[in-house]
């Protein structure tokens, strides 16, 4: 069905950023502004739902570009499960980053509420691009907004990592990505998505759609598959709600979408098959989640611990659709989601216990979970989530993932499952361990308490990443749809 | 054809400078070259309105003799490619009459004359149909240009425009003996759509060829003839570098275009590959250069070299992709490399420091002009959903089709285009705020917007919807890539 929808949640953000901007001085009215429109946002991709469950899709072509270049949205499964995850989580985020920028006093916040609400507009168009072109500009669009947002602090550390961001993802898409794209124009003569595989069956050489193939996996930088990881780490020095934005809502997300995308709609599983570049993949995103838990592993400071995490499940995704079998793609897929409502869940709660105590080593976080014990128990059931423990969401992804690499008939990669699930326990639940039984080196002030504004929306996720887990119907049967 | 609207828009600039050099008071002369260059951008929109995208052929045509023993005449015409530079030399026409008015504070009578016998010229250059008149403009054009470097120029104003002077020259020379040459082979006539049709033994063609590449390689710049580029545009006043880069530039890509693809098919083909490795050099040169920079305007000016490079890289694809990516590169060259001289100007008016150690924190003191820096820096980089993404897109869609390792040599430029781009305006935008810039700097002003919004209106039309401007040239470039390939013989 053709409505002007997809573009209407894309606009929803972009006016709340205007409406930020022109509210500046009116500090209640401006905070009021980015709930509002998230809870608009998200009934805006809710009212679509119905239509793509049922096999439809939302199509809006706005005008053409180039001779078989449209910019034009259409809202499919894929997008769905995006655009869901993001408008879903932009409600519980909006909330959080008040009450954290508030509880710290930060500066610059008119700033930081409307590149955020930019950063929305950039990955709902996204995930409803129609094509190649569209998506681009929406996401060099998200890598822009967010820039200030991780040199929010303006500090000598938030310049150095900042800088690392910009030149990782923009270097990305300047060099390979933009070789790709060129190549898929000349080679196919359009850059629409197709069910099936826009490169399906056309007229080059093998080995030229090996190398372009290749410049999509890492020109797609935000999906910080190894080695085009290390801009995640360094974005670190953001604020938290930045970091959950980063790692759950948008950032990262748009990455690996963008590596399904590839997959499914521009090369097609069976091109990705019949070149062997599925397998291939598969390898290097197995190293990616072994290596980036080792890291993760040796990390100290609770929100690069977080971000090494995020290497390694976003790696998953990508695992999931290379595979090539239906359930390891629908375990993929869906692990788009789960990650999401878990990782953002971990991301408030070291939020949580920075504005509450300042601490950010784990070290430091003995005995804390006595003072913070909602943050710390919503903690707990985010990692249980992480390793993959039901009835937590991570549990049904990682059980698809599983069937679906022994389906393939994939056995190492089975392994690589099982060893990464251990290696998850092993960095995420000392933590728990710790907060709770561990006990304090000095006694913390009574100050250290809960926050409201940031303990509701950490509870409000965690609650989330256990309710996908008993009922995932509604990603799985989206992931079905794009697998079909 | 009851109004010759080609001589009107060619003459209009000139008739204003003849009676600018009559008023006396500095206000009426600033206000009196504003009034003539956009009567002369309305005519020209005019002349759009009126023009036939479907046909390649000449359009406004208009013939009188002039030297009737010679063969020559006084002959206007434009086609797609030719219209889509007469827009914008006339669109930048009166945003250098807004560029020029505080920054020139002496002698501002006659550096707008100056300015519009500039643009006169440049006018002519595009619509002339005749060889010989083509070669009047084309020379005649040295002289205003050298007057507005070498008199209202920075300290080494003499030096640079000497030098931009002498390899110009120079270049034109090789074009004079190429004009002779054509005329005695190509049936004694100027005309140019004669000399189109005529087919020149490859010989003479390949001769001709390293003639007009002289010529026209010292316009564009192509390295190594590129070092007069960077004096003449760190020494000219603001106008200057914006007509330099946005339209004197764009002379020799049109020479190519004009020339060298229709009138020597066969050399044109034989030399492709040559030529794509030049532009290819170019490209990754000129990045490296910018890169190196802490001037503002050698930076701009050396992006300008790698831009052209692709420009050209474009134009020797010889295929349809490449060359209308080449020639839309072409427009959005001047628009956006345009607008970041203009901003240079600006903001060197306000602190007169060039020097990027010079800056920081520009984003706390000047909000406005900062953000639309970013939007030109972010189209020069060709950020998608800007208009040289676009032309990028399309020029290395065409390059890839052509020579692989060329089309990768490009992508590296892009890279290179990023870095140099992003840093500039990180040292100069972002960070703490520089000790020189706490007091003195303000922000853009209404004559100054007016002069920046309809520059950014063509960033994102051309980045958005470039079909009309693509439909202008489009029957235009499918008759060259026919005229090249069917005498030239397929790649």
């Amino acid at each position: 069905m053709i409505s002007i929808r997809p573009l209407l949640a894309v606009a929803v953000a972009v006016l709340a950023a205007l409406a930020v901007l022109l509210l500046n001085k009116r500090v209640k009215l401006r905070d009021a502004v980015s709930p509002v429109a998230s809870i608009a946002m998200f009934a805006i991709v809710a009212s679509m739902a119905p239509t793509v469950l049922a096999g439809g899709t939302v199509d809006l072509r706005l005008f053409e570009i180039l001779p078989g270049i449209d910019f034009a949205f259409r809202v499919d499964a894929l997008g769905m499960v995006f655009a869901t995850v993001s408008s879903l989580l932009w409600i519980a985020a909006s909330i959080y980053s008040i009450g954290y920028m508030r509880h710290l006093n930060e500066h610059a916040q008119t700033r930081f509420f409307a590149c955020f609400a930019t950063s929305l507009a950039a990955a709902a168009g996204g995930a409803f691009a129609a094509n190649l072109f569209t998506l681009v500009i929406f996401y060099e669009l998200l890598s822009l907004v967010t820039y200030p947002l991780v040199y929010h602090h303006e500090d000598e550390e938030g310049w150095a990592g900042s800088r690392k961001y910009l030149v990782y993802l923009m270097g990305a898409s300047k060099s390979v990505l933009l070789a790709a794209l060129a190549l898929t124009y000349q080679i196919a003569g359009s850059l629409d998505f197709v069910p099936g595989g826009l490169l399906a069956g056309v007229n080059a050489s093998a080995q030229l759609l090996t190398v372009v193939y290749f410049c999509y996996l890492f020109g797609f930088a935000k999906a910080a598959v190894m080695p085009m990881h290390a801009w995640l780490p360094a974005a670190m020095v953001a604020p938290t709600p930045v970091s959950a934005l980063l790692h759950a809502v948008a950032v990262v997300k748009m990455g690996v979408f963008c590596v399904l995308r590839v997959v499914f709609h521009v090369f097609g599983v069976g091109l990705v098959g019949g070149l062997g570049l599925g397998i291939a993949t598969a390898y290097v995103a197995s190293f990616t989640i072994l290596m980036a838990s080792i890291y993760a592993l040796t990390r100290d400071d609770l929100k690069a611990r977080l971000a090494y995490s995020t290497v390694s499940q976003l790696s998953y995704v990508v695992l999931g659709a290379v595979l090539l079998s239906p359930v390891a793609m629908v375990g993929g897929i869906i692990h788009i989601a789960a990650h999401a409502f878990s990782k953002i869940t971990l991301f408030f709660c070291a939020g949580s216990i920075y504005c509450a105590s300042g601490k950010r080593n784990i070290s430091d976080m003995a005995g804390i979970g006595r003072r913070l014990p909602w943050t710390m128990g919503a903690f707990f059931v985010g990692s249980l989530s992480m390793i993959g423990v039901p009835p937590a969401a991570g549990f049904i992804s990682k059980w698809y993932l599983v069937l679906g690499s022994a389906e393939a008939g994939e056995t190492p990669f089975l392994i690589v499952l099982l060893i990464s699930s251990v290696l998850n326990a092993a960095y995420f639940l000392p933590v728990s361990y710790a907060a709770f039984f561990g006990t304090e080196a000095q006694e913390s002030p009574p100050t250290v308490r809960e926050i409201p504004m940031l303990t509701i929306p950490l509870v409000a996720t965690a609650i989330l990443s256990v309710a996908m887990g008993i009922f995932p119907d509604y990603f799985v049967a989206l992931a079905e749809r794009i697998v079909r | 054809m009851a109004v010759p609207l080609l001589s009107l828009i060619v003459f209009t600039p000139a008739v204003g400078a003849a009676a600018l050099m009559f008023m006396r008071n500095d206000d009426v002369v600033r206000w009196t070259a504003l009034g003539v260059t956009i009567l002369d951008f309305a005519l020209c929109i005019a002349m759009l309105s009126g023009f036939d995208t479907s046909t390649y052929g000449m359009q406004f045509t208009e013939t009188r003799p002039w030297v009737p023993t010679l063969g020559i005449t006084y002959a206007l015409g434009i086609d797609g490619i030719s219209a889509l530079f007469v827009f914008l030399t006339a669109l930048l026409g009166w945003i250098c009459v807004l560029a020029s008015w505080t920054a020139i504070d002496r002698k501002v009578k006659e550096f707008m004359v100056s300015l519009l016998a500039m643009q006169a010229l440049m006018l002519g250059v595009f619509c002339a149909l005749d060889l010989f008149l083509f070669y009047v403009f084309w020379e005649a054009m040295l002289i205003p240009m050298y007057v507005i470097i070498g008199v209202w120029g920075g300290d080494g104003r003499v030096y640079a425009a000497f030098k931009f002077f002498l390899y110009t020259l120079a270049g034109s020379l090789m074009f004079l003996i190429g004009v002779i040459v054509l005329y005695f082979h190509g049936g004694e006539t100027f005309d140019i759509r004669t000399l189109m049709a005529q087919d020149l033994p490859f010989q003479v063609q390949s001769w001709l060829f390293f003639a007009f590449l002289i010529a026209f390689a010292v316009k564009v710049p192509m390295v190594p003839v590129h070092t007069w580029l960077p004096d003449a545009h760190v020494q000219a006043p603001t106008a200057g570098s914006i007509i330099l880069a946005a339209v004197l530039l764009k002379m020799g890509a049109y020479g190519f275009l004009r020339f060298s693809l229709p009138m020597l098919p066969e050399a044109t083909v034989h030399y492709s590959t040559l030529m794509l490795v030049l532009s290819a050099v170019a490209i990754v040169y000129g990045g490296l250069l910018a890169l190196a920079q802490d001037d503002l305007k050698k930076l701009v000016a050396y992006s300008s070299i790698s831009h052209m490079g692709l420009v050209t890289l474009g134009i020797f694809t010889l295929n349809l992709r490449g060359l209308e990516g080449g020639i839309l590169q072409m427009f959005n060259h001047g628009v956006t490399t345009g607008a970041l001289f203009l901003f240079v100007g600006l903001i060197y008016e306000r602190t007169h420091t060039r020097s990027i150690a010079d800056y920081g924190g520009l984003m706390k003191v000047a909000p406005v002009y900062t953000a639309l820096l970013a939007l030109f820096a972010l189209s020069s980089m060709a950020l998608p959903g800007t208009n040289s993404f676009v032309g990028e897109l399309l020029v290395l869609s065409g390059a890839f089709a052509a020579n692989l390792a060329v089309g990768a040599a490009a992508v590296l430029g892009a890279l290179l285009g990023a870095a140099y781009l992003l840093g500039m305006y990180r040292k100069v935008a972002l960070g703490p705020v520089s000790v020189g810039l706490r007091f003195k700097v303000r922000d853009v002003n209404a004559r100054e917007m007016a002069a920046i919004l309809p520059l950014a209106v063509f960033v994102l039309w051309v980045g958005l919807y470039p079909r009309p401007f693509l439909e202008i040239i489009d029957a235009s470039v499918k008759h060259l890539l026919a005229q090249v390939h069917s005498r030239g013989g397929a790649q």
